[in-house]
């Protein structure tokens, strides 16, 4: 019962990170119908904002929560920013050209930023924060110090309980954002009929803009959250998350927000559960079955619409 | 008189390619026939590649894993082989019989593998191949790590060196006859009309997901072939040449020649190839450099240096009268 209650802990704190990275994906394919595979590298972007803001804060010597907090913060504006300049000089000529073309750029970006982060540093060389920050992984500092309790014999740190909480808190605030709000409502429109909705006086691209913008965010929260409590960081840790939440997009539907949620959580509690009681070293094999399962069974999702195909 | 033309032109080329190999194996400097036996894979690599991500339109990430399971059956062939004559055949001959054996299986496990990926995933429209094998590329490592039978990450090592230049060369002649003739055949109108308008060609009565499967198995087999021939010459079987960088190397070829031009693959091929082994102290630029001329061929010339166009597009035609050629409309 522990065992099965400790999996479960570890489930929901790995589920609600494929959550938030999932829901970037889910979002961008909503309005453009891409895959923007470099998301998994924004994510890995954000970890390293977070790490050279922290650093610069001086959180390693006196760690104190409103620092932390301003490391947070800012690694999601520094990666919005990221997001919006990708889209604006990598995806936005491409839109009108076939899919494909969008497809191999994002590819393209993703490559960039994954071996850019890996040439020798040009920026403080010789220091402890060089930029490049090139192969070897670097460690993340802690915020504040880590707590560890045990209810029911269940392992649980501070560090769980404050990614857990912020980043259900962030899910209920994107919620909010896509089903309460104007900015939400014209998403949505861009989504179903992106040319009518340009007809109906939505500005398509600044939707656009802004939904790279959340996104991107999003996945900053979730590096930072990550680097929190697992603290190696390197210029390829993007890639495995960046696939799994693409297959939990794709399993809660892709396109669909609240599919992106519910997909990252079975996924985590799936591989916390497979990788715990069976197949431990197959772990990141999970993830693939369950696509191969989805596309095989159903392959709009749990939660998309079939959409008949328009000629 | 059709049929003769139609075998003449898939044998002539092994007819005049394999003595000229057979006259320059081992005569060229050392380094040169590495250089090219290992731009020659690179070709079987790109021009098998095209056939999905060319001829098709669809977009797979994952050519190295099916390498990778060509290499792999290929080698425990070979290992398991060693030593054994077969039908009282003297030992040089033997072993040249054992290591076609060898290729042939590693083909066809890699097409077996091909098809059971390719299957759930080009039943679908869009881009999910490409998720779908880039992942499938990570867990073959993921699986050859954790299987002492395939040597772990260390891999397996003590290869005899079988490959040599006319079998590297026989592979892409082979690779490319394959590509010519399936262009010009029906199934490759079949996968044209596929890359031009899916809808529209399953709307003709084209059976889209089952020509889509095939081209995919097709191309899966010879990346097996690749697979086998690299890891008889470098002489080891690690996942480390089989990573996902290798797969992203050979659609840089693909999209660099031109998504759909066979000449413009070998091109791409063995010029980056001769790139890479030319700028070898310039390595660690290498993927940064690819992901750059990506990104930029794609803004700048979505086409490809070749587009769909093979290099005899541009000489000037010289053709009798009322003559039509062959692979631009229905045979006379």
């Amino acid at each position: 019962m522990t065992e099965f209650l400790q999996h479960l802990v570890n489930g929901l704190s790995v589920g609600t990170i494929y959550a938030l990275i999932a829901l970037g994906y889910t979002m961008v394919y909503g309005v453009l119908k891409l895959i923007n595979f470099a998301h998994g590298d924004v994510y890995m972007v954000g970890a390293f904002a977070g790490f050279y803001l922290s650093h610069a804060l001086g959180i390693d010597e006196n760690p104190s929560l409103a620092k932390a907090g301003v490391v947070f913060v800012g690694s999601m504006a520094i990666c919005a920013t990221l997001g919006v300049v990708i889209e604006r000089f990598a995806y936005r000529p491409l839109r009108h050209r076939p899919r494909l073309t969008a497809l191999i750029t994002a590819i393209g970006v993703s490559f960039l930023l994954e071996y850019g982060f890996q040439l020798p540093a040009v920026v403080g060389a010789g220091s402890g924060t060089p930029f490049p920050p090139g192969p070897t992984p670097r460690f993340f500092p802690e915020p504040f110090p880590r707590v560890d309790y045990e209810p029911l014999g269940v392992h649980i740190s501070n560090y769980d309980v404050v990614s857990l909480l912020t980043a259900i808190g962030l899910m209920f605030a994107l919620q909010y954002i896509v089903y309460r709000t104007k900015f939400g409502t014209s998403m949505r429109a861009v989504s179903f009929d992106s040319s009518v909705a340009g007809l109906m006086g939505i500005n398509v691209n600044r939707v656009i803009t802004w939904t790279f913008a959340l996104g991107s965010a999003l996945a900053a929260a979730a590096a930072v959250l990550v680097a929190g409590s697992r603290p190696t960081i390197n210029p390829l840790m993007g890639l495995f998350p960046g696939i799994k939440a693409f297959v939990a997009a794709v399993f809660g539907g892709i396109g669909n927000v609240p599919g992106a949620m519910v997909g990252g959580l079975v996924l985590g509690l799936a591989e916390e559960y497979v990788a715990g009681y069976a197949l431990s070293s197959y772990r990141d094999g999970i993830a693939f079955a369950l696509l191969i399962l989805v596309l095989l069974f159903k392959p709009t999702g749990l939660f998309g619409a079939t959409r008949a195909e328009k000629v | 008189m059709g049929s003769l033309r139609v075998g003449l032109r898939s044998v002539l080329p092994f007819l005049v390619g394999v003595p000229i190999l057979w006259l320059l194996n081992g005569r060229l400097p050392e380094y040169l026939e590495y250089g090219l036996m290992v731009a020659l894979i690179d070709v079987i690599l790109a021009v098998s590649l095209n056939v999905v991500n060319g001829f098709t339109g669809q977009f797979s990430l994952g050519h190295a894993g099916f390498m990778a399971v060509g290499a792999y059956t290929a080698t425990k062939i070979t290992l398991a082989m060693r030593g054994v004559a077969l039908l009282g055949l003297p030992a040089g001959l033997s072993d040249q019989v054992v290591f076609l054996g060898a290729l042939v299986a590693g083909m066809i496990t890699a097409a077996a593998i091909g098809f059971l990926v390719g299957m759930p995933s080009l039943r679908l429209r869009g881009d999910y191949l490409a998720i779908v094998t880039l992942g499938f590329n990570e867990i073959i490592r993921v699986i050859i790590e954790n299987t002492p039978f395939l040597g772990q990450a260390t891999g397996i090592s003590g290869l005899p060196r079988r490959t040599n230049l006319v079998w590297v060369g026989a592979g892409a002649i082979a690779t490319i006859v394959m590509a010519r003739r399936l262009l010009g055949s029906t199934h490759g109108r079949a996968l044209l009309a596929i890359r031009e308008d899916e809808v529209a060609a399953e709307a003709m009565g084209v059976d889209t997901t089952g020509y889509k499967v095939r081209a995919f198995v097709i191309s899966s087999a010879f990346a097996g072939l690749a697979g086998g021939l690299l890891v008889h010459l470098i002489q080891l079987c690690t996942p480390k040449s089989f990573t996902f960088i290798k797969s992203i190397e050979v659609v840089v070829m693909v999209v660099l020649g031109g998504m759909g031009s066979i000449t413009g693959s070998v091109i791409a091929a063995l010029g980056l190839r001769g790139a890479v082994e030319y700028l070898r102290e310039a390595q660690q630029y290498r993927m940064v450099v690819y992901s750059v001329l990506l990104i930029v061929l794609m803004l700048t010339r979505p086409t490809g240096i070749f587009g769909t166009r093979e290099l005899w597009d541009w000489l000037p035609k010289f053709q009798l009268p009322g003559r039509r050629r062959a692979d631009e409309g229905g045979h006379p």
